[in-house]
């Protein structure tokens, strides 16, 4: 059975010029795959390209960002290819963004139904009455009292503005939602409220969901596959399952391994540190030639600093479930071929 | 900009022919009065026969030190004032602030008018350069004080000065060694624009003729300039000089103190409607 | 700290202004060398000993200063008598009311196109930050500022009036006075026209550097690309989101200018010779009618300080979140 996927992105690679006349490489080649329903992580150290990643999608980079290579289909059609106008007529009806710190995003002069409202009105789905009941109808999926609608946003708490944030998101019955670090200005009480409010609401609704944070806990809870990204390029990409008990790429191994296993402290005697990574991420106007790892990797081959590696397919075969990872040491082909 | 207006101020002695004062007599003897630009005067005369390029080069000197003499005292008192209201808070702050307040909302002009008329009827024996400097001075130190305030209660939060007070530091040491040197260069910013206000509104008090009538000042030559009909005599070379030369002072002050302010406080990243009409720079030929 | 509160303590320090404004109006007199008689009646007038002693005491001038002629000062003040123009020979009151009207007219005028103008151009230079059109408007308002308001006046009087045969003096024709309004309308515009172009160009730079300001770190609030991820176009998103929030400080910067409209007034009004307020201020000053600039720069202030205040209420309307100061 094959359904296509709600948004396809291949071979992305977007760049932005800085102030000194430097361009930073944000990402390349970026390619994954969203089935409606479905909700894939984007995981990663900060700057390496998560958001990045969702803006272009959207087409909402800064003035000065420019999208060089790619293609993002959304049910087939190629979003790089329209025009802004019909790219307007997408936004938000058809995918839709939850912004970092949902704390700013939201106008601070207006009451929060309103800009609900205005959402809807917008793409014109329905008209004034019916879209106030719809907001009603939001404010109470994400657990507002209808009372609160209006009320201004300086008036809620942190927990309730990124609800409200989710509610407007959904305002337009989108297939696809784009969710940047939703939970991370939150503690973590909230953080598991709204992180459980959004698994109800993709059951509910069949909405794909693509989850952008740094933390893996999440990740693990909520993702069925997860992206793996470093330096702009994606690590490893797969089932989550897969990826966290056999992670193939070493960043993916060092980033699990420095994630504390709280449920069993037992597992580290007396004196046993934290395993961290050495080492820091990329500059991204001044990137490694080769693998952008390399520097920190602790696995490290010569081949690893000149070229930049292939992803290999590294999911059992005629498994449904996907694993890719990029790393030289995984390709026995290449390896063959460069000790000759 | 500021610096040939300040060079000319200095060296006014060399640059002109006449004294301010002096009156041009042509071949008969009589004053030369409102004659156009010639040779012998680059500027043409005003209406007793005095030499306007003359007038214009000394008056310089006179503008420009009340401006930057009230400029001083406008700094010193606000920053003071910023200084003692943002560090030790409180119901001194509360104090300066309301102080700050209430001579804010009093319009500036009425009131420095009235200071004036009121001080000089009071024969003090002083220039009355010296009552303009003060009074300008005095009313327009508001501006300063509010940012020296707030730049110092950022600076106060932060570690060093925990730090300084930890090793027993006493407040006085603190403030010359730690937060003096950080707002220094605020200061010297406002202070520039502050000097520009200054140098305006000394031309305009002149103009009015509260300046000092010996004393040339580019405000009081267009006083003369006003009262003795140059307009309607179309002597344009009376009126236009100073006033140009007092937007071109002005001006240079403005864009030095922006400079400085931009130096400081820089505004870098463009804000969210920016156009980006290049954002999917892709190449469409030789695609897939 | 809530709104009501907020207002409370605006209320409080608009009382205080006023009362500096009045201790200083009324020191004005008593600081004066020599008798003070003189300056209610003028220093060129020649009255006997009995008359001034007479005088003096109808004036309550032989009173100790404080607390007595104080209150009574106060007390007359708020009655509206604010003595008598000596120069004028009229009661200040009546010659204030007089020209009161005029003022208005033309601050009124300027200020109006000034935000109008200053406000459209801000906003456009703002978002089309770095284009010519910014450019050429921060150079426009740098310029602007930096002109002494009475050399602008100048300027243009001595342009308009060579070049296009503007009238320069007064606020109409000689010969219209008396008619009814709408015949002398015409007349009436020819004499405001210099005048209130004056003002407008003054200002306007102001308004627009602000404008241009609020604007610029309004859309660098993030509640503007949520706009824009909504899917409104750009002009949408100024005119439903950007524009409001923008639009409070000058909202404040226009009860600020008050204060300086007034004074611009006073430079504008003397180079035109336009019977206003202004005028009327420098007249008393180089007068040395005290009376009168007594009257003058009482109600120039107070309405000042009442506009201020209005202000405040005004942008508490505004912004929900005014909370604390």
């Amino acid at each position: 059975m094959t359904t296509i996927p709600i948004l396809s992105v291949r071979n992305l690679t977007a760049e932005f010029q800085l102030a000194n006349k430097k361009n930073a490489r944000a990402i390349e080649n970026i390619s994954f795959d969203v089935m409606p329903g479905q909700t894939i992580g984007l995981v990663g150290e900060s700057g390496c390209g998560k958001t990045t990643t969702l803006m272009s999608i959207m087409r909402l980079l800064p003035a000065n960002g420019r999208i060089l290579a790619g293609n993002a289909y959304f049910k087939g059609n190629d979003l790089f290819a329209i025009s802004e106008q019909e790219m307007r007529d997408h936004r938000w009806k058809d995918l839709a963004i939850i912004f970092q710190g949902a704390m700013n995003a939201l106008n601070p002069v207006m009451k929060i139904g309103n800009q609900i409202r205005e959402a809807i009105l917008l793409h014109n789905l329905m008209d004034r009455e019916k879209a106030d009941a719809r907001v009603d109808e939001l404010l109470e999926l994400v657990g507002i009292p209808r009372l609160r609608r209006d009320q201004y946003p300086h008036q809620y708490s942190g927990g309730m503005r990124q609800r409200a944030m989710i509610a407007m998101a959904l305002a337009c019955s989108p297939e696809l939602l784009f969710a940047d670090e939703p939970t991370t200005a939150l503690d973590v009480m909230i953080q598991a409220q709204v992180l459980e409010l959004l698994k109800q609401i993709q059951i509910k609704l069949g909405l794909a969901i693509v989850l952008v944070t740094h933390d893996l806990g999440v990740i693990a809870e909520m993702c069925d596959e997860v992206v793996v990204m470093y330096g702009g390029m994606i690590a490893e990409y797969g089932d989550t399952e897969l990826v966290y008990n056999q992670p193939q790429h070493p960043y993916t191994q060092r980033l699990l391994e420095s994630f504390p296993d709280l449920s069993s402290p037992g597992n580290y005697s007396a004196g046993q540190d934290l395993m961290t990574i050495p080492g820091t991420p990329p500059s991204l106007s001044d990137l490694p030639a080769g693998c952008r790892f390399n520097p920190r990797c602790h696995k490290t081959i010569e081949i690893c600093k000149r070229m930049i590696p292939n992803s290999v397919d590294m999911s059992a075969p005629g498994s449904q479930k996907k694993h890719y990872a990029t790393c030289h040491l995984l390709n026995r082909d290449e390896l063959k071929a460069y000790d000759q | 900009m500021v610096i040939s207006a300040i060079l000319t101020a200095l060296f006014a002695p060399l640059l002109t022919p006449y004294t301010p004062t002096e009156v041009i007599r042509d071949s008969n003897g009589d004053g030369l009065t409102f004659a156009s630009p010639s040779v012998h005067a680059p500027l043409g005369t005003d209406d007793a026969g005095r030499d306007i390029w003359s007038q214009l080069i000394y008056g310089a000197r006179v503008s420009l030190m009340v401006g930057f003499l009230a400029g001083f005292i406008a700094m010193f008192v606000g920053s003071t004032f910023g200084i003692l209201a943002g560090y030790f808070g409180g119901r001194l702050d509360n104090l300066l602030m309301r102080i700050t307040d209430v001579l804010l909302v009093i319009p500036d002009l009425p009131l420095m008018l009235v200071l004036v008329a009121t001080l000089r009827q009071m024969d003090l024996h002083v220039s009355p350069l010296v009552v303009l400097i003060a009074v300008i001075g005095l009313l327009y130190w508001t501006s300063t004080a509010r940012l020296i305030r707030s730049q110092v209660l950022t600076i106060k939060e932060r570690q060093f000065v925990a730090r300084a007070r930890a090793i027993g530091a006493g407040n006085g040491h603190i403030i010359r060694k730690h937060i003096l040197p950080q707002i220094m260069p605020l200061i010297v910013a406002n202070t520039v624009l502050i000097i520009s206000t200054a140098i305006l509104v000394e031309s305009g008090l002149a103009f009015l003729g509260l300046g000092d009538p010996t004393q040339p000042s580019w405000g009081a030559m267009l006083n003369f300039a006003f009262d003795r009909s140059a307009i309607t005599n179309g002597a344009w070379w009376f009126y236009l000089p100073p006033g140009l030369a007092i937007v071109w002072v002005t001006l240079g002050c403005v864009l030095l103190g922006n400079v400085l302010e931009e130096m400081l406080n820089p505004r870098l990243t463009a804000h969210h409607l920016e156009s980006n009409k290049n954002m999917v720079a892709i190449q469409k030929e030789g695609d897939k | 700290m809530n709104r009501r509160d907020f207002l409370l303590r605006k209320i409080g320090l608009s009382l205080v202004t006023i009362l500096v404004v009045v201790v200083i109006d009324f020191m004005l007199f008593r600081v004066l060398p020599g008798d003070p008689i003189r300056s209610v009646i003028g220093r060129n007038v020649r009255i006997s000993a009995d008359t001034q002693q007479a005088l003096r005491e109808q004036f309550g001038l032989d009173k100790p200063v404080f607390p007595d002629q104080f209150f009574d000062t106060l007390g007359q003040w708020a009655q509206g008598n604010l003595g008598v123009s000596w120069s004028l020979r009229r009661p200040v009151s009546e010659v204030l009311r007089s020209k009161l009207g005029n003022t208005i007219l033309l601050i009124g005028i300027g200020q109006l196109l000034a935000i109008i103008l200053g406000v459209t151009l801000g906003l456009l230079a703002g978002w089309k930050r770095k284009t010519a059109l910014d450019i050429g408007a921060l150079t426009f308002s740098l310029v602007a500022w930096s002109i002494p308001t009475f050399w602008l006046g100048i300027i243009l009087l001595a342009a308009g009036s060579t070049w296009f045969g503007f009238p320069t003096v007064g606020i109409i024709s000689p010969q219209n006075t008396g008619k009814p309004l709408i015949t002398i309308l015409p007349d009436l515009a020819k004499h405001l026209f210099l005048p209130t172009l004056t003002l407008t160009i003054l200002y306007l730079g102001e308004y627009m550097l602000i404008m241009r300001s609020s604007i610029l770190e309004v859309l660098s609030e993030d509640y503007i690309l949520t706009a824009k991820a909504k899917g409104m176009s750009d002009w949408q998103v100024l005119w439903k989101h950007a524009l409001k929030n923008a639009m409070l400080p000058i909202v404040t910067l226009i009860a600020i200018n008050l204060g300086f409209t007034v004074s611009g007034a006073i430079y504008i009004e003397t180079v035109f010779s336009y019977d206003g307020l202004g005028k009327l201020f420098q007249t008393a000053l180089t007068k040395q009618d005290y009376p009168l600039l007594q009257g003058a720069f009482l109600l120039l202030a107070v309405s000042v300080i009442l506009a201020n205040l209005a202000a405040d209420f005004l942008y508490v309307v505004l912004d929900p979140r005014v909370k604390e100061t």
